[in-house]
């Protein structure tokens, strides 16, 4: 018999079994919950008569819909009255059944997918759910962390338990070293560039090899953040000494003794040598270049030495149909050379880019320099109220507003749009986030998906540029 | 759960791969509290020329008349004919639930994303996985001139096309029961109350340090600013 890989040792850890229909019950460790996916399972709970299983496995905390300025004045600051009923819908609910919130004015508030980590929250070998798709982030610390839909929240309210079937074994191994200034989101939409976005579908991801072992946890939450975008539920990487460092001493991870014991279970947390995988895909790191997707689909990537593609160069005609339609939608051409094309906003932030170290590389690469006249707006929206702090206690805010950068309050913003900030029709941006979908940061903008490094280097050329050759 | 055995209904053929939820159901439309009203807003940034926003009906929209869910032909359309990896990105039910109050009982696609997938199920509404050769076969039947309809028999596993021949489907047998029943989810789970608190006693024993609910609150009332109201 093969050996387990790390997705199979999460999954038998959790298996509580069988339903009377047959259905897998999957223990549940760690529920995040927000404002937007959370008002109506609560209050199915509530017309059930039913309670939540479990209180202490739930954290909550307003990420999608608070505004990033005038946050002094809490909840006051919504001016969205829709909005302002959802947060406060979470507070309600969060009292009513003593769940752990950071509300809207707790320094700790931010996304939900920064703070979970950033508290160790989220531990290794847990299994974590979120009514949001980006929670493989998690899996970077060998978290079975999956995105679940509102009915499966008030499921593990009610139950602590997720009811589902096992998914298969994706391995991505990538060897060899990230030139400077390529990054994991450079790694991490060059695989949904090559597998595309259903490539992982009805799979869990671990990324494995040279390449991924010297990612930071921060880059590793980049990679993990982004397997749903290649269709996977969850994406993983075993536990190392970087995985420990990182939380120890953190406000919800076990200290003393309790450390120890959980360590040396931690440390079991990687796939066994002779663990089969289902698929695989291998890349070098070291030939990578600066991704920017260039059409509707984060799939629709290609370097930054590249150019949009042709539809007359396409294998179908449906494909074709695809290519063209994208291209209309962005307002680019066939064959037109992506690096050069001018941008009207750039933003900084979201769940896959917003963390303390994605800031540091932004400073890095703006400091004593401008925002390029032609945008109107250079965003820069830090993952939670401790890396704003942390930002501005390293003088990189400082640097930021130096160049012209506005810098906000933290939240999903304009990842999404669900809060104020957002693209105006056609306008176009350069964005750190992870879905370039049509409208998705603002009726008729124009996303394109790129590091933070890259966004910066476009922020300040006003179009984009391989950050290599400014920086 | 409203059950689902048989419908007969009209097929509204959407010829677009890798739609994701954004356009099934725009974020603006997410900040309701309630499972419904999200009907009139399904596919709104296709359907719609103008931007909408909470609260508005169709009538005081534009319409976008190239979009097909706008054609005349399929006013009555109850199955939805798509391409593949449908419903893929933001894992908001609010799409199943806009796709089920603008009528539509059954999505038929080549593949399905995963969330989407999932949350069809726990809403009674049906996705069907059917070979590219027949997506390919109905999106030609569903385009012609007078709309077609086709009956979709869950007991028996097959979609019935106008011409009378049957295409049989694969679905979970266990999913396939709770449809055709109706049943709850969260009941039946709870059902399993015991030995789901058996393996909870044996987990807390092994992972000591994921029961931890006297630090967490401490931690939570550390440096907390206080009521936010």
């Amino acid at each position: 018999m093969s050996g387990k890989t790390l997705y199979d040792k999460v999954w038998d850890a959790h298996l509580v079994g069988q339903r009377a229909d047959g259905q897998s019950m999957v223990y549940i460790d760690r529920h995040l919950l927000h404002e937007v996916t959370s008002p109506q399972a609560f209050e199915g709970l509530k017309l059930a008569g039913r309670k939540p299983w479990r209180i202490d496995a739930n954290l909550a905390t307003p990420d999608h819909n608070v505004p990033t300025d005038n946050r002094a004045a809490g909840l006051d600051g919504i001016t969205d009255l829709i909005a302002r009923e959802q947060v406060v819908t979470l507070d309600n609910n969060c009292r009513e059944y003593g769940i752990t919130q950071f509300d809207i004015l707790d320094p700790r508030q931010g996304i939900v997918h920064v703070i979970g980590p950033e508290q160790g929250a989220t531990l290794p070998g847990m299994t974590i759910v979120c009514g949001d798709s980006h929670t493989s982030t998690h899996g970077a610390f060998a978290a079975l962390a999956q995105g679940i839909g509102t009915s499966d929240v008030e499921h593990v309210l009610a139950t602590q338990c997720l009811v589902q079937q096992k998914a298969g074994n994706f391995t991505v191994q990538v060897d060899g070293q990230l030139p400077e200034l390529v990054s994991a989101k450079d790694l991490v939409l060059a695989i949904i560039g090559a597998i595309g976005t259903a490539g992982a579908t009805g799979h869990t991801i671990e990324y494995r090899g040279s390449a991924i072992s010297a990612l930071s946890m921060e880059g590793r939450m980049t990679l993990c953040n982004m397997s749903i975008e290649a269709g996977a539920r969850a994406g993983m990487v075993g536990v190392d000494d970087t995985t420990l460092a990182y939380l120890k001493g953190r406000p919800f991870a076990p200290s003393g003794s309790l450390w120890d014991q959980a360590e040396a279970y931690w440390r079991t947390l990687v796939s066994d040598a002779d663990a089969q995988f289902d698929r695989q895909l291998v890349l070098d790191a070291a030939s990578l270049v600066p991704q920017i997707t260039w059409g509707t689909s984060p799939e629709m990537v290609i370097g930054v030495d590249a150019a949009a593609p042709d539809p007359r160069a396409a294998a179908d005609a449906q494909e074709a149909d695809g290519i063209e339609r994208a291209l209309t939608y962005m307002g680019l051409s066939a064959n037109q050379p992506i690096s050069g094309v001018s941008l009207d906003r750039v933003f900084i932030g979201s769940c896959t880019n917003s963390r303390i170290e994605d800031l540091r590389v932004v400073a890095s690469v703006v400091s004593g320099k401008k925002v390029a006249k032609n945008i109107k707006q250079a965003l820069i929206v830090p993952g939670s109220g401790l890396v704003k702090a942390q930002a501005e206690a390293e003088g990189l805010a400082d640097i930021f507003v130096a160049a012209g950068f506005d810098w906000r309050a933290a939240g999903c913003s304009m990842c999404l749009a669900m809060n104020p900030d957002r693209l105006q029709p056609e306008e176009r941006c350069a964005s750190t986030s992870n879905r370039n979908f049509e409208g998705r940061q603002g009726h008729a903008g124009r996303t394109h998906l790129v590091s933070p490094a890259m966004a910066a280097a476009a922020a300040i050329a006003g179009h984009f540029v391989d950050v290599r050759e400014v920086a | 759960m409203k059950p689902f055995t048989e419908i007969t209904g009209q097929v509204l053929p959407l010829d677009r791969a890798n739609v994701d939820t954004d356009q099934i159901i725009p974020k603006q439309f997410l900040k309701s509290i309630r499972r419904t009203g999200f009907g009139d807003n399904l596919f709104d940034g296709w359907r719609f020329l103008d931007e909408g926003s909470i609260g508005q009906t169709p009538n005081e929209r534009r319409l976008n008349h190239e979009f097909v869910l706008n054609d005349s032909r399929y006013q009555d359309a109850q199955i939805l004919l798509a391409r593949e990896n449908f419903g893929c990105g933001s894992s908001r039910e609010h799409a199943v639930w806009a796709l089920l109050e603008y009528g539509i009982r059954v999505v038929i696609a080549p593949s399905f994303a995963d969330i989407f997938f999932s949350n069809c199920f726990k809403n009674g509404l049906l996705p069907i996985v059917l070979k590219e050769n027949i997506i390919e076969k109905l999106f030609e039947l569903a385009s012609r001139e007078q709309a077609v309809d086709l009956t979709v028999d869950l007991p028996g596993q097959r979609v019935v096309l106008p011409d009378q021949e049957t295409v049989l489907f694969d679905i979970d047998p266990n999913r396939k029961h709770s449809l055709i029943n109706g049943l709850d989810d969260i009941g039946l789970t709870l059902a399993e109350s015991e030995r789901i608190s058996t393996f909870e006693a044996g987990y807390r024993q092994r992972m000591p340090w994921l029961f931890r609910e006297a630090e967490a609150a401490a931690a939570a009332t550390f440096s907390n600013t206080g009521d936010s109201e």
